[in-house]
């Protein structure tokens, strides 16, 4: 494997690193259950994203990227699934979101 | 009789994918392999989720450029969201609103909504009918999916029967 695929596979591992944490950050810091969703929302899309790509250019042209493109494709499918799911029932439940219209 | 043709499809493909994905190739294995298959086709038929919504060639081929357009607007208001995220004033305005989906089917629907949720920054909460209740961060991501570009693409992709 070149050196440079090599390098910007460790460029994507290291950014989804750091987009995961942003969205353990955001769960953190962001005031209620909705607007966390939107951190972890970070995390499941970039974070995943980036080190599933990372992890594809170590595969290079192989079964284990066939597998690791499956893996992505299930992700941008059940992941906004599952988190209708759970702002549907936080609704139904009559969970009062936090809103404000401090700054456009 | 079609839905039996929609469970043969559906045979045929899970046992590719199985192929695919197994690796092993001897006799016992693929008679394994075939038998599992079956089971999950019975199970669908048992379920009765076998209709033609199994097959994934209900939206148009133009949906590439659209999941290309939809990548890149993900990559923008994810580096939104973590701006906002990491700046020490928090600068959020979370907001509740509801929009209109333009799509004549269900999966254009489910697309739609999907698609809204997969951006950071807006979450489909609920969805009647047409009207979707949508939670946004920001009132700027707010204003982004109210201007109706994720709407018109949506539709333009659609596979109207």
């Amino acid at each position: 494997m070149g050196a440079a695929v090599h390098i910007l596979s460790w460029i994507c591992l290291l950014g989804g690193a750091c987009f995961l944490l942003v969205g353990a950050i955001g769960v953190l810091r962001l005031p209620d259950f909705y607007t966390r969703l939107h951190a972890v929302s970070v995390s499941d899309t970039m974070g995943a994203g980036l080190v599933l790509a990372g992890l594809m250019l170590q595969g290079g042209l192989s079964m284990v990227t066939v597998k690791l493109v499956l893996i992505f494709y299930f992700m941008i499918f059940t992941g906004p699934t599952a988190t209708h799911a759970l702002a549907e029932a936080a609704l139904q439940a009559k969970l009062k979101p936090v809103v404000d219209d401090r700054e456009p | 009789m079609s839905n039996l043709k929609h469970a043969f499809n559906l045979t045929l493909f899970l046992f590719a994918v199985w192929l695919l994905l197994s690796g092993h190739y001897t006799p016992l294995m693929l008679v394994l392999g075939a038998a599992s298959t079956l089971l999950v086709v019975f199970l669908a038929i048992r379920v009765a989720i076998i209709d033609r919504e199994i097959q994934p060639v209900l939206l148009k081929p133009s949906v590439l450029f659209y999941w290309f357009w939809l990548a890149w607007e993900i990559i923008k208001s994810n580096l939104d969201v973590t701006r906002r995220i990491l700046s020490p004033g928090l600068p959020i305005s979370p907001k509740i609103f509801t929009v209109r989906a333009g799509q004549k089917t269900e999966l254009g629907r489910v697309t739609y909504a999907n698609s809204i949720t997969l951006v950071p920054g807006t979450v489909t909460m609920d969805i009647d009918e047409d009207i979707f209740t949508v939670h946004a961060l920001t009132q700027a991501a707010a204003a982004d999916l109210e201007r109706g570009e994720m709407n018109r693409r949506v539709c333009s992709v659609e596979n109207v029967f």
